[in-house]
Parts: C-alpha cells; sequence; structure tokens
C-alpha cells in the first residue's frame, strides 16, 4: 500500500466517521437529558438529506439545507411532544419498543413521500470530479465541508452547554431531573429542546454527507447501530469522545474494505460494538467511575 | 389436566379452522395458515425471553435465519457427484443419505434433514450461548443493541457470502421427510397434513413452555421479572436462568426457520433481516409481553393477514403502528382482560347513557387500573 493509497483510506474513513458521529452526538445529548436511547436517531440524518434534496429544487442549496435541518428539528420536537412525552412512567422495553416503533413510521413516511430511489444533493462547491489535493491524496472538497462543519457543530454544542443559561438548565436535567425542577427549570421543555437539537443536529449531518455517500429511505437503522456503536466507543454522554470514536471506527471500516470484502465492513464494526459492550461499557474514553453511576 | 385445558381449546380450533376452510373451498388458505404457525413458534420463544425473562431480544430473526439457512445450504449438496468420495461411503454406511429422482430424470443424493435438524439446534443453541453469556449481563438499551447487532451481524453474513447464495438465497430445498408418507414440503397434495405438522409443533412447543413456566425454572424467572436483585439475593443463579430462556427461545426460532424452510423449499436474505426481528418484537409486545397464548394469537392474525398481503405495501409500517400505538395506550397488551373490561364498561356506560365517559377513556382506565 503505498502512502497515498494510504491517505486515500484515511480520508474516506474520517469522512464516514463524521456522519457516525453525528448520529452519536445525537444519542448524547437526548441520552444525557433524559436516559433515552433514541432508536430514531438515523432517521433523522435520513430526513436531512431527503428534504434539503426536494428543498433544493425550488431554492438555493444553502436556505434549502437551513430549512431542512429546521423542519427536521421540529419533527424530532414533535416525536418528544407527541409519542415520548406521554410514556415517561413506562419501562426501559417500553421506551425501546416505542422509539424503534417512531423510527419505522419515519421510514415508512419517507418512503411513502419519495419513494425508493436513491438521492444526493449537488456538491457544494465544484463537482464529482472536482479534487483537492493534500499530500499528494486526491481529496473531494466535499470532505473539508464535512470536517468544518463536524468541527464546528462540536465547538458550538461545547458553548451552548456550558456558557448559555438553556445549555446550563439541560445539562442540570440530566445530572438530576427532580432538582432541576426545583430550582425553577421546565424539564419538560428542556427534553423537548434536546429533542429538537439531536434531530437538527442529525439532519445537518445528513445534508452535509449526502453528496458523497448518497441518501436511502432505509438508511436510517444502519445508521442508528453504527451511531450507537460509536457512542459507546466513545462513552455515553460525550460529544467530543463521540467525534474522535466516530473517525476511528470509520477508520477502522475504511481499511477493513482494503483487506477483507466490502460486505463485511459492518460485521466488523458490529463486532466491536458487542467487544466493547461486554468488555468495557464505559467506553474507550468514559470514566469507569462515571460510568458506575449509570444502569447497563 | 387443567393446565392444558388452553392447549386442548387451540387443538380444537385448529381442526376447526382446517375443517371449515376445506368445506368453504377455501384450502388455499391453509398455506398462509401453515406459515403464520412458524412464526408463531418464534413469537412464542421470544415471549419466554421478554415477557418471563424480562429480556428484549431484537435479533430473534438472526437465529431464525441460522436454523434456515444450515439446512438449506447442508440439503443442498447433492452428493450424486461425490459418490466416489470417502464422506460419500461414509454417510451412505450410515444410511443418512437420501436419495430422490428429480424433474428432469437427475438423481439428487442429500443428507437427511433429520441430521441438519440436529445441527440447526446445536449451532443456534450454542451461538445463544456464546452470544448469550456475555450479553445478557447487559440491560435496557444495551441489550436491545446487542442483540440488534447480532441481528445485522447474521444479515451481513447471508448477504456476503456466496455459500448462502449471497441476495438470492438458497432455493431447491428438498423436503423433510418426517416418517413414510409424511413430508415437511411445499407439495400442493400434502397442504393439509403440513397445516397439521406445522400446528402440532406449536402444540408441543407450547406444552413445553407450559411446563417450563410452571416448573422450578419458571417460578425463579418470575422472581427475577419482580425484582432482579430479591431474586440474587434469595439465591435464585438469575444468569443462569436468563442464559438457559434465552438458549430456548434462539433454538424455537431456529427450528422454526427450519422447517419454515424445507416448507417453502428455499429461503432468502430478508428472513434475517432487522425489520423481521422487530416484527416479532411487536408480536410479543401487542400480545402483552408476558402473555404466551396473546403471542400465540397475535402471531397467527398479523402473520396471516400479511401473508395475505392485506396490509399491501404498508406491512411495515403496520407493524411500527402497532409497536406505537400498544405502547401509548395499552402497554399490557391487547390480549388481557383488563382491556376487555374496560372495553366492556365503556361500551356499557356509553349504553346507559352517562355522558361523563366515553370508550377510549374507560379503556385507559381499565387499563392502568390494574
Amino acid at each position: 500500500m503505498s502512502a497515498e493509497q494510504v491517505l486515500q483510506y484515511i480520508f474516506a474513513g474520517i469522512t464516514v466517521g463524521s456522519i457516525y458521529a453525528f448520529v452519536a452526538i445525537g444519542y448524547n445529548i437526548i441520552y444525557s437529558t433524559t436516559g433515552i436511547i433514541n432508536f430514531a436517531q438515523g432517521e433523522f440524518v435520513m430526513l436531512g438529506g431527503m428534504i434539503s434534496y426536494s428543498l433544493s429544487g425550488v431554492m438555493p442549496l444553502f436556505p434549502a439545507i437551513v430549512l431542512a435541518v429546521i423542519i427536521t428539528s421540529l419533527v424530532g420536537g414533535l416525536i418528544e411532544n407527541v409519542f415520548i412525552r406521554r410514556m415517561r412512567k413506562t419501562s426501559v422495553m417500553g421506551m425501546i419498543v416505542i422509539t424503534v416503533g417512531i423510527s419505522i413510521l419515519l421510514r415508512e413516511a419517507a418512503l411513502y413521500i419519495w419513494d425508493e430511489q436513491i438521492r444526493a444533493l449537488p456538491f457544494f462547491t465544484g463537482s464529482e470530479i472536482s479534487s483537492v489535493s493534500i499530500f499528494g491524496a486526491r481529496i473531494s472538497p466535499q470532505v473539508i465541508w464535512v470536517l468544518a462543519v463536524t468541527s464546528v457543530i462540536v465547538v458550538a454544542l461545547f458553548f451552548f452547554l456550558k456558557f448559555t443559561l438553556s445549555g446550563q438548565a439541560m445539562r442540570a436535567c440530566s445530572e438530576n431531573p427532580s432538582a432541576a425542577r426545583l430550582c425553577g427549570i421546565r424539564t419538560d421543555r428542556m427534553v423537548n429542546m434536546s429533542f429538537m437539537i439531536s434531530a437538527g443536529i442529525g439532519a445537518l449531518g445528513g445534508c452535509v454527507v449526502s453528496p458523497l455517500t448518497q441518501t436511502h429511505y432505509a438508511m436510517g437503522s444502519d445508521l442508528a447501530i453504527k451511531g450507537f456503536t460509536v457512542a459507546i466507543l466513545g462513552g455515553l454522554g460525550n460529544p467530543i469522545a463521540a467525534v474522535a470514536a466516530g473517525i476511528l471506527l470509520g477508520l477502522i471500516e475504511s481499511f477493513s474494505i482494503s483487506i477483507l470484502p466490502m460486505a463485511f465492513k459492518d460485521v466488523i464494526s458490529i463486532a466491536i460494538l458487542l467487544i466493547i459492550l461486554v468488555a468495557k461499557p464505559s467506553g474507550l474514553f468514559g470514566s469507569s467511575q462515571a460510568s458506575a453511576l449509570k444502569d447497563y | 389436566m387443567k393446565r392444558y385445558k388452553s392447549v386442548i381449546i387451540l387443538l380444537a380450533a385448529i381442526i376447526l379452522i382446517q375443517l371449515s376452510a376445506v368445506l368453504l373451498g377455501k384450502a388455499f388458505l391453509l398455506t398462509q395458515l401453515t406459515m403464520s404457525a412458524y412464526y408463531v413458534l418464534v413469537a412464542v420463544g421470544l415471549c419466554m425471553v421478554m415477557g418471563y425473562a424480562g429480556q428484549i431480544s431484537m435479533g430473534q430473526a438472526g437465529f431464525f435465519a441460522i436454523g434456515g439457512y444450515t439446512t438449506a445450504s447442508l440439503t443442498t449438496i447433492n452428493f450424486a457427484e461425490k459418490s466416489g468420495t470417502v464422506l460419500y461411503k461414509l454417510l451412505d454406511s450410515m444410511g443418512l443419505l437420501i436419495s430422490k429422482e428429480t424433474l428432469y430424470g437427475d438423481m439428487h443424493i442429500y443428507l437427511n434433514p433429520w441430521i441438519t435438524l440436529l445441527a440447526v439446534i446445536l449451532i443456534a443453541g450454542s451461538s445463544a450461548y456464546v452470544l448469550g453469556v456475555p450479553v445478557l449481563k447487559l440491560k435496557g438499551h444495551y441489550l436491545a443493541m446487542a442483540t440488534m447487532g447480532f441481528g445485522i451481524i447474521v444479515y451481513r453474513l447471508v448477504l456476503g457470502s456466496k455459500v448462502f447464495g449471497e441476495a438470492d438465497g438458497i432455493s431447491n430445498v428438498p423436503a423433510f421427510p418426517l416418517i413414510p408418507g409424511l413430508e415437511v414440503s411445499g407439495d400442493f397434495q400434502s397442504r393439509i397434513s403440513n397445516y397439521y405438522i406445522a400446528w402440532t409443533l406449536v402444540i408441543l412447543g407450547m406444552i413445553l413452555l407450559i411446563n417450563l413456566i410452571n416448573s422450578r425454572v419458571g417460578r425463579a424467572l418470575r422472581s427475577l421479572h419482580g425484582s432482579e436483585d430479591a431474586a440474587d439475593a434469595m439465591g435464585v443463579d438469575t444468569s443462569r436462568y436468563k442464559v438457559i430462556v434465552f438458549v430456548i427461545g434462539a433454538i424455537f426460532a431456529a427450528v422454526a426457520g427450519f422447517f419454515m424452510t424445507h416448507y417453502n423449499g428455499g429461503i432468502g436474505p430478508s428472513e434475517a433481516g432487522v425489520l423481521k426481528s422487530v416484527r416479532y418484537v411487536s408480536i410479543v409486545a401487542v400480545g402483552g409481553m408476558a402473555n404466551l397464548w396473546g403471542a400465540l394469537i397475535m402471531g397467527l392474525v398479523l402473520n396471516f393477514l400479511s401473508l395475505r398481503g392485506v396490509f399491501g405495501h404498508l406491512d411495515d409500517a403496520v407493524f411500527g403502528v402497532v409497536l406505537v400505538f400498544i405502547m401509548m395506550f395499552m402497554p399490557e397488551g391487547f390480549i388481557c382482560k383488563s382491556f376487555w373490561k374496560g372495553l366492556l364498561d365503556g361500551v356499557r356506560s356509553l349504553l346507559k347513557g352517562k355522558k361523563s365517559s366515553d370508550g377510549i377513556s374507560a379503556v385507559s382506565e381499565g387499563v392502568s387500573g390494574e
């Protein structure tokens, strides 16, 4: 394997890893305010890609993406309002079952609206064939877009959670919901907000990678499990670790293609999930002390 | 004997359904009823895992596929071309080969499916054990994702392997001769006998599970479901029982896959898909989680309607709606006393003309009131 080839694989891995990170960040936000793993998280990515594709037919690309992100986050808020809020007192199994049900509904709705065709947004800058040369490897400018958006999201999320009042209120809810309520924080609104934010982030991810990886109505469930693998690998509740883990998983998958048949790349990443779950459920970057408080 | 009252009612219903289907000239319905029976077998096995042991499994279709693909790949090897080999002589001398003339007059010599059935049970049981021992230590979301991951691994392996026919699956799987004159096959002539074979299997499965629930294991499981820590403290080996039930559920699914494959004469990768696993979960949920008969009835009804194409292209959406609706409005499932009691009370008060109660609120009161 030549150095350029290695670099090519690395960039491919980082790109795929970023999309996993988008899903994992979404898991993190909802998990840390509610303790729910939203199985419909991958569907938000699909919705973002699909809606922006449809909108880009009637308006320029960037407003279309903004609008798609807004619509998807409204869908996320609506889902929380209609389904999740009424489910508070049920068991974890009930919660799993309902989010799986929601993911099927979103997926079937997408099938109904957009049919089975595979779609892709146009490249943000340049076209399929334009490329930038970095250290001898040729990569699409879209990859740079993906990396830039991922870093902006992570930084923005960090500042939002650390320094804004809403962000602090959200963290308070995740630490101790009843204490947060006593302090006058409206936990209901915070949970709703966490669904909206994670749906919006997922949708944005769906838009930026759509030119590279395409959008398909059934892509959600695959992304859901990969995103979960990344969230676990990084340690739940830590967005920066999620990005690191996402890129790690992307790299592993990307290099596995050079050794094994294409069809087995999922097998490897899911095997990693099983191993991590069994061996170190606190994740690579999570502290085992903090995770001792969680319920595995 | 009281324990088996429902089993006897089931037996009577099976006979009644068969007779009326034939008498009404709708014998073609027996095909879907037979296939439903095999899916029901998966559902009641999963019901033990989810309802009684309280462990969610989103990878049941993976075990179904293990059963189907194991027997399909082993029985489609034609030994007629290998008649000189040592393996052939060995198997032949043990009487493990069956020869049959194909449609075109060629000889098809294949492994006796009884051997592959044994292989299916061993492979499914041991893979469930190997998966279950570490994975069942996890709870809730983690367990759901881990079992779903297992299901996806199986799906990817069958989709990506030449041995398993990739996207085409395996076809031309020979019949499974149970006893002389009785075989599991999609043959038009043996439709009625196949209907009875399938439902006999369900009845045997039910008897086994009912006995399991009423045994020491069943009592241990109930204590586990109430509070795992308390059960642990009482000296119940909770992790062992969880694994036992998981293995039993897997074997049920794999045996169902085995029979279904011989009945259909083939199997495809869609049987291993995640949506199939979700479908089994929704059947158990709508049946009322810890309710074997609920799983049986809803499994029969939903699968029959789905196989008849009643839902059309909304097939998967129906199961999604079922999941969401059941969890929100009747978490105890459709087949539970409180739901029907609540409905009955609602209707009764409506008839009396009480303005304060409508059917829905009475139902939800009935559900939450238990």
